[in-house]
């Protein structure tokens, strides 16, 4: 059985689902259960107690998925790091998708204070998945430090642009001692299945399924790219070349040599 | 008393406890992470951590991210 395996833990899924931007609760369960997913990301805010919401919690049922809380909104190493000392206290399993995004324009992650972040959270025990960019060299370092994945970007977040860092994409897989989950950008289920082919370990998905018109379909639409990607890479894909190669034989009747 | 809860200042009644302002403000302390003066405070002891002047409260919960 092909599995993935992270931190010593098995998932059979190798898509990761978000669970930001839905229009409703119902409508992100719809994306999860379509998708297959068994590790679902989670963000932490204040509670809003001018506007009461319905618990996140009461949706997602933490027997069935891993909740992977993401420091999103973090802005250095320390914000980060607070932030996952919470989620821990919230009563999750101590894995935190690390995530530094100092600026709100691009939300381009900051290796600086994204490793510092890591290298303390590790040692206090975090299963760290670290998201950055498509960055070979920060990639070591950061497996270095310990983290149990690395999570490079394809595309900003949220700009369903689809793997624009492919080349250092490709680095970074080659070079992986832990596995690599193509993260933020794949707006569509041939960019999730192009990173499969790659090579990627797995992909996470978010806003391509919170904006599709029927988020349960987009996410069973993106099961299965992942899927396909992932047996072709196993499967062994053919190289590219310039120059024709019949696929037909070219001999035997109407030219013969 | 005046608190800072989650950034805004909030009149309270002087000594009361962190559950109970849960309990009045109708929020499940299973569903919520309270961090008192920059410290988390374990569930077991929001009851027993009473609030005084010029406490800075945080309550964080869970929403969707990606």
């Amino acid at each position: 059985m092909d599995t993935l395996v992270i931190a010593g833990r098995s998932f059979t899924s190798r898509l990761m689902v978000g669970t930001g931007k839905f229009s409703s609760n119902e409508a992100m369960v719809a994306a999860i259960e379509g998708s297959g997913s068994e590790i679902v990301t989670v963000a932490l805010r204040r509670v809003d107690i001018d506007n009461p919401q319905d618990s996140l919690l009461r949706h997602i049922d933490p027997k069935r998925y891993l909740l992977l809380p993401n420091t999103s909104g973090a802005r250095d190493a320390e914000e980060a790091v607070r932030l996952a000392r919470i989620a821990r206290a919230a009563g999750c399993e101590p894995w935190v998708k690390l995530e530094v995004t100092p600026d709100p324009y691009y939300l381009l992650p900051d290796p600086i204070e994204t490793l510092k972040a890591a290298e303390i959270l590790v040692k206090e025990g975090f299963i760290v998945l670290p998201y950055i960019n498509a960055d070979p060299v920060l990639a070591k370092h950061l497996q270095e430090a310990g983290t149990a994945t690395v999570m490079p970007l394809g595309a900003p977040i949220g700009t369903n642009k689809g793997l624009r860092t492919r080349d250092n994409i490709a680095i970074i897989i080659e070079q992986a001692i832990v596995p690599v989950v193509v993260d933020a950008g794949l707006g569509a289920p041939s960019h999730a299945a192009e990173a499969m082919e790659m090579g990627a370990d797995a992909v996470l998905v978010n806003t391509a399924l919170a904006v599709a018109r029927d988020p349960g379909a987009m996410g069973t639409a993106f099961k299965k790219g992942v899927e396909a990607g992932r047996e072709a890479y196993l499967a062994g894909l053919g190289k590219q070349q310039d120059k024709a190669e019949a696929s037909s034989p070219l001999t035997g009747f109407l030219r013969e040599k | 008393m005046d608190i800072i809860f989650n950034g805004k200042t909030r009149t309270l009644p002087k000594g009361i406890s962190i559950q109970e302002l849960l309990d009045q403000l109708r929020l499940d302390c299973m569903q919520v992470v309270v961090e008192h003066n920059n410290n988390i405070v374990p569930r077991q002891r929001l009851a027993e951590t009473s609030l005084h002047n010029g406490d800075t409260l945080e309550v964080i919960h869970f929403v969707g991210g990606g």
